[in-house]
């Protein structure tokens, strides 16, 4: 299937529902790994919208990437819970390890660095997720350990 | 010999490798001859004793925590599976001072039931508030709800039933119930314990609110965060469909109800409720200049009754006991219990359920233990991150709505997070600024550019440059965002920033760099 007519078929799974942008934009995302250029405007006719109120939403919401990331995605949590309990270490530890900044990618598209802020773990804070896996009490051996079985 | 064994699927234990103890405690088992049966619950919410294992015994669930996959076989060894003696026995976890002094409400079942087994809800109360509601009619159900105290949970402390009143009062046709479920504080995980925990609670408490104002759909506004709170919340909500709890009939009363769960996209101006609504109708989750109120104009222009995941899950205990023995618990205007979540550098982290009215010393002594670096604690903040930081000198105030909002805090969400002397306050104050900048919709001007200024401003205090000048601009900043932003991101990010300020001066004073 193309990749329009795979867009046409998520939007028409959902276009009767109320509301449907944010979840056909989900769905897209869980596809392609992002929401590709070439999705506004297939979405936004389907839907009768402008191209511009489909890119508002899409630019709106930190969780959509216009850019697929990774292979992996490891995320770290830079709230305050997460830094009273020494996150900022994690944090820079990560950046080290990879040699990237938050929202980057590694040159060889393995691994895409992402801050969160806050992943509900604050009781096991630092707190961070690595392809959807959680892992509180974070230390830079226990984010190495997670990291190396995942991409190993 | 067979044997049944709990461990929690919460993500917190999981975070901590609780799906690695339970395979590994079953190969143990298994190596062992004992005929084990892993039954999986919600945490107890004691997180620094996770992975929690409770093994079922003659005197009831013995615990033994933390269980790391590596120190399974050596307990097994030594008889975990008879609840024999162990350094990591903590006993029948019931009578676990830390939990035994709580006061469960919302919080009775999270831990002690599999989540999802429905007969088990049913069994332990499930289902009995909805029947009372049910034989009460829609305004007597308000009534208990409104005589019960119940404020809103999420951060507002709304009182629940008016809000509920209003929704009723409007005009009948299509009205709905929506649950705020983005629970993007730092510090908070209640609700994600909840719905993790005790998912049937909050589908009943939907249910009710349902019934009380005449709406026949529920939405439930969950952070894409949380995606072990979506599945349980999927699962449940497909087996109570079945069991004719959801649907045209809910409980062959007549009463037409379903519930419906969207996931947000990574926006904590989401958790407002204008914003949530317009994120629900698939828009750019923009705040709504109000009036009108949601309760008169919500979700797609109609009624909504929004409400908080703890709010809501309330609402059965309140419904199946009575409104005044809901009431009994509290002190003047906070009726009724709170989950507080101890978060941080702290020792014994977890969820703390009690009437209203602790201190914030009691929370972080007693149950906390202190700083988990073993330093004093320095500051807490309270209600998120847009909660004020109190120093030391303020933590004999009462963890209740009055009480905080006289010292200017705030309860919020009920999330408390310490910090050890180590803190930079005048770093937590440029990082509240920088946080509102990164999560402001940008629709209006004080939130939008006030706080990208802010954080210049404080980054260039940090700097040591032009430091007299940049602190009244802050001041000036933090006015003009109390009084000119739409909705609480930007009117509140101030006080995070000026409790650092007005009780941490001396973080915001000249430094030498590299001193």
């Amino acid at each position: 299937m193309s990749a329009e007519a795979r867009i046409v078929a998520i939007v028409e799974r959902h276009r009767h529902r109320d509301g449907p942008l944010i979840e056909i934009l989900h769905d897209v995302q869980a596809d392609f790994g992002c929401i590709p250029s070439g999705a506004v405007p297939v979405i936004a006719s389907t839907l009768n919208m402008s191209r511009a109120e489909v890119h508002g939403v899409v630019s709106f919401y930190h969780h959509f990437r216009t850019r697929a990331p990774g292979r992996h995605v490891l995320q770290i949590c830079r709230a305050e819970s997460c830094q009273a309990a020494g996150g900022r270490a994690i944090e820079s530890h990560a950046q080290k390890r990879f040699g990237i900044g938050f929202g980057e990618t590694t040159a060889d598209g393995q691994v895409t660095l992402d801050a969160v802020f806050c992943l509900g773990l604050c009781a096991c804070s630092p707190a961070a997720m690595f392809d959807g896996e959680v892992l509180g009490r974070v230390t830079p051996e226990s984010l190495d350990a997670l990291i190396d079985a995942g991409t190993r | 010999m067979s044997v049944t064994a709990w461990v929690p699927r919460d993500a917190g234990a999981l975070a901590v490798g609780a799906q690695a103890t339970a395979r590994k405690l079953q190969s143990e088992a298994k190596a062992a001859g004992v005929d084990l049966t892993i039954r999986r619950n919600g945490s107890r919410g004691l997180y620094w004793l996770e992975p929690l294992v409770e093994i079922e015994c003659a005197e009831g669930r013995i615990a033994y925590g933390p269980v790391t996959e590596r120190e399974v076989p050596d307990l097994v060894a030594k008889g975990l599976l008879k609840g024999a003696a162990h350094r990591l026995r903590i006993g029948p976890i019931e009578e676990h001072p830390w939990l035994a002094t709580q006061q469960r409400l919302t919080f009775a079942r999270v831990g002690r039931i599999d989540p999802l087994d429905l007969a088990a809800y049913r069994a332990t109360g499930g289902y009995k508030g909805l029947a009372r509601a049910l034989e009460l009619g829609p305004e007597a159900t308000v009534n208990e709800v409104l005589e019960s105290g119940l404020r809103g949970r999420g951060g507002a402390a709304f009182p629940t039933g008016i809000k509920w009143q209003t929704v009723l009062r409007q005009p009948a046709g299509q009205k709905y119930v929506t649950c705020n479920a983005d629970e993007g504080d730092s510090g908070t995980f209640s609700d994600r314990m909840l719905m993790e925990g005790d998912p049937y609670a909050l589908m009943e408490g939907m249910t009710i609110a349902g019934f009380a104002v005449g709406a026949t759909r529920g939405f439930i506004y969950l952070r894409v965060e949380y995606p072990h709170a979506f599945k349980v919340l999927a699962s449940v909500l497909s087996t109570a469909r079945e069991a004719g709890l959801l649907g045209d009939d809910v409980l062959g009363s007549g009463n037409s109800f379903d519930i419906e769960v969207r996931l947000g996209a990574g926006a904590y101006i989401c958790g407002e409720e204008t914003s949530m609504l317009e994120s629900l109708e698939g828009r750019r989750g923009e705040v709504r200049v109000r009036p009108p109120l949601p309760a008169e104009k919500g979700l797609f222009g109609a009624p909504t009754v929004v409400n908080n995941v703890i709010t809501l899950a309330t609402v059965p205990t309140i419904l199946a006991g009575g409104a005044a023995a809901y009431r009994d618990y509290g002190q003047a205007k906070s009726r009724g219990t709170l989950p507080l979540q101890l978060a941080g550098n702290i020792r014994r982290g977890g969820l703390v359920e009690r009437a209203f009215g602790l201190t914030v010393r009691e929370l972080l002594e007693d149950y906390g233990g202190g700083s988990q670096s073993g330093r004093p604690i320095r500051a807490v903040q309270i209600g998120g991150p847009l909660g004020a930081y109190l120093p030391a000198s303020q933590f004999d105030t009462p963890l209740e709505y009055e009480g905080l909002s006289a010292i200017g805090a705030l309860l919020g969400h009920g999330g408390v997070v310490a910090f050890d002397d180590t803190v930079d306050m005048l770093e937590m104050a440029r990082y509240a600024m920088e946080f509102c900048a990164i999560e402001s919709c940008g629709k209006c001007t004080p939130c939008r550019i006030g706080s990208v200024r802010g954080a210049e401003a404080l980054a260039a205090i940090s700097r040591g440059e032009d430091r007299e000048r940049q602190l009244v601009l802050v001041e000036e900043l933090c006015d003009t965002m109390l009084n000119a932003s739409l909705c609480g991101l930007g009117g509140m990010t101030p006080f995070p920033v000026q409790s650092a300020m007005k009780h941490f001066p001396e973080d915001f004073r000249l430094r030498t760099r590299g001193g």
